[in-house]
Formats: structure tokens, C-alpha cells, sequence
């Protein structure tokens, strides 16, 4: 009835590298985006795992932070994407290269 | 058994979802799998006992975030990505180096590391456990976390709002 630690973490680990991976490689800024919340999600599965393992409660409410912080992240970046799109008719970060028009 | 069957099935979903989001070029496709990522990892913080983080992860992750995701690729129509294709030297030093580390890390964790089996129920997150530890000894994060929120949806209000008002006065004068 138990599950090794260590494939908690490996399945984390997996996550957070294809977020790595989708984050070098892809071109879409909202994918890219996606990407970012791959990652949040896989160091979130390492936190409530390692809670599980020291029996500290402490990490789930650190899980709860990072939940928040990606909401207003995410709010945040997609509005900037948004305002991107306006200006530039685009979302290919390739041909987003330069501060201002 | 039963434990280890479900994290293996949902697992084997979380993996499929994550590879599934590298390979479609579409991003509404790359959403979904996201979504199935966020879902079945939902299951695996049950499995762990984080009860809680379960029903935020999926009520605010799977539900609030994507769907906020999924209504901005509909709003700017995103088609499919240009391709942009592959650098010789991330292929030639990337994927032995992807391979490597992989292979180092899964044979760290498997065979060197001193972590013992997690059963089932160990730790109880339920809400009243949480909200003990979050009200009394985490409540000064807490109210900045609230404050933080606050500060987002006026960014994003501010950023979202037609720049008519803001962009056209300085023209104007110049």
C-alpha cells in the first residue's frame, strides 16, 4: 500500500523538465506561458510530497502560496500578452524584439 | 497495490499530458493536455493526503487559471506556431545532455537517496488543519499574498484597458 518516495519526485521532476523544454523550444508566448505553469506544477508535487515524507503540514500551505501567486501571474501575463497582441498583431516571440515601437 | 496502481495511472496521464503540450503546435491543444496534467495531478496530491490542495488545485489551477488561458487563445484567435527549426548544437549537445541528467537524477533518487516509502493517510490535510497553520502561524504572508492579489487584478485592469486615455495624451501635445 505505499509508494516510494522517489517516484513522486521523479515524477516531478519530469514535469518540471518538459516545462524547461517547452519553454526553450516553443514559440507561442501563451505556450511559453503554459510552460511556466508546467513547472510551478511539478516543484508543487515535490512540496506536498516532501510534506508527506516529514510529516509537515507546513509544506501544503507553502503549495496554497505558490497557487496564489500563479493566479495573479497568470492574470497578469495574460493581460500583458493582451496588450502585446494589440500592438504588435502578433504572437510569435521571435518577432517580439524590441522594447518599444 | 491498490496505492501504487492509481499513482502509476495517474502518473502515466501527467506524463502523456506534459509530452502532449511539447508536441502539438496548436495552443489550445497544448492547453487541454495542461488541463489533463492539472487533473490527474489533482489525484496524486489525494493519494499523498493533501485533501485541501486537491480541491484548489482543482477548483483554482484546472478551473480558474486555464479557463482564463483557454478565453485568451480564443479572444486572439492564436493559430498554429511557426516552427522555428531546431539549432544544430541543441541536438548535438542537448538530448545526450537531457539523457545524462536523467538518467544521473532517476538513478539518484532510486538507488542513493534515504526516502522511505509515503502510505497512505499519513498526513491529513484536511481544511481544518490547514487553515490552522495558515490563520495563526502563517497569517502575515498570508494578508501580503491578499494584498498581491489586489495589485494583479489592477494590473491587470490597467494593462487590458484600451490605451485610449493613457496613449493619446502625450501625442497629442508632441
Amino acid at each position: 500500500m505505499m509508494v516510494p518516495l522517489s517516484y513522486y519526485l521523479m515524477l516531478s521532476g519530469f514535469l518540471f523538465a518538459c516545462g524547461v523544454i517547452g519553454f526553450l523550444i516553443k514559440r507561442n508566448i501563451i505556450t511559453i506561458f503554459m510552460s511556466i505553469e508546467l513547472m510551478l506544477n511539478g516543484v508543487n508535487l515535490s512540496f506536498v510530497a516532501f510534506a508527506a515524507q516529514w510529516h509537515a503540514l507546513s509544506g501544503q500551505v507553502f503549495v496554497f502560496f505558490v497557487m496564489v501567486v500563479a493566479a495573479a501571474e497568470a492574470a497578469v501575463g495574460l493581460a500583458i500578452i493582451i496588450a502585446v497582441y494589440r500592438t504588435r498583431e502578433t504572437l510569435n516571440v521571435d518577432r517580439v524584439n524590441l522594447l518599444k515601437l | 497495490m491498490f496505492h501504487l496502481i492509481l499513482f502509476l495511472f495517474f502518473g502515466a496521464i501527467c506524463v502523456a499530458g506534459a509530452v502532449n503540450l511539447l508536441v502539438q503546435s496548436h495552443p489550445i491543444n497544448s492547453a487541454l493536455s495542461l488541463i489533463a496534467v492539472m487533473a490527474s495531478l489533482a489525484v496524486e496530491y489525494l493519494l499523498l493526503g493533501a485533501e485541501f490542495l486537491n480541491a484548489v488545485q482543482v477548483i483554482v489551477y484546472a478551473g480558474a487559471i486555464m479557463v482564463l488561458f483557454v478565453i485568451t487563445i480564443m479572444l486572439l484567435n492564436a493559430g498554429k506556431e511557426a516552427s522555428s527549426g531546431g539549432s544544430r548544437v541543441a541536438i548535438v549537445l542537448g538530448i545526450p545532455g537531457a539523457l545524462v541528467g536523467t538518467l544521473l537524477i532517476g538513478w539518484t533518487l532510486l538507488f542513493h537517496s534515504n526516502t522511505r516509502a509515503v502510505p497512505i493517510g499519513a498526513l491529513k490535510g484536511d481544511p481544518r488543519a490547514i487553515a490552522q497553520l495558515l490563520f495563526h502561524d502563517f497569517l502575515l504572508p498570508f494578508e501580503i499574498t491578499s494584498v498581491l492579489i489586489l495589485i494583479a487584478i489592477m494590473g491587470a485592469v490597467v494593462l487590458t484597458s484600451r490605451p485610449a486615455a493613457v496613449a493619446r495624451g502625450p501625442r497629442r501635445d508632441g
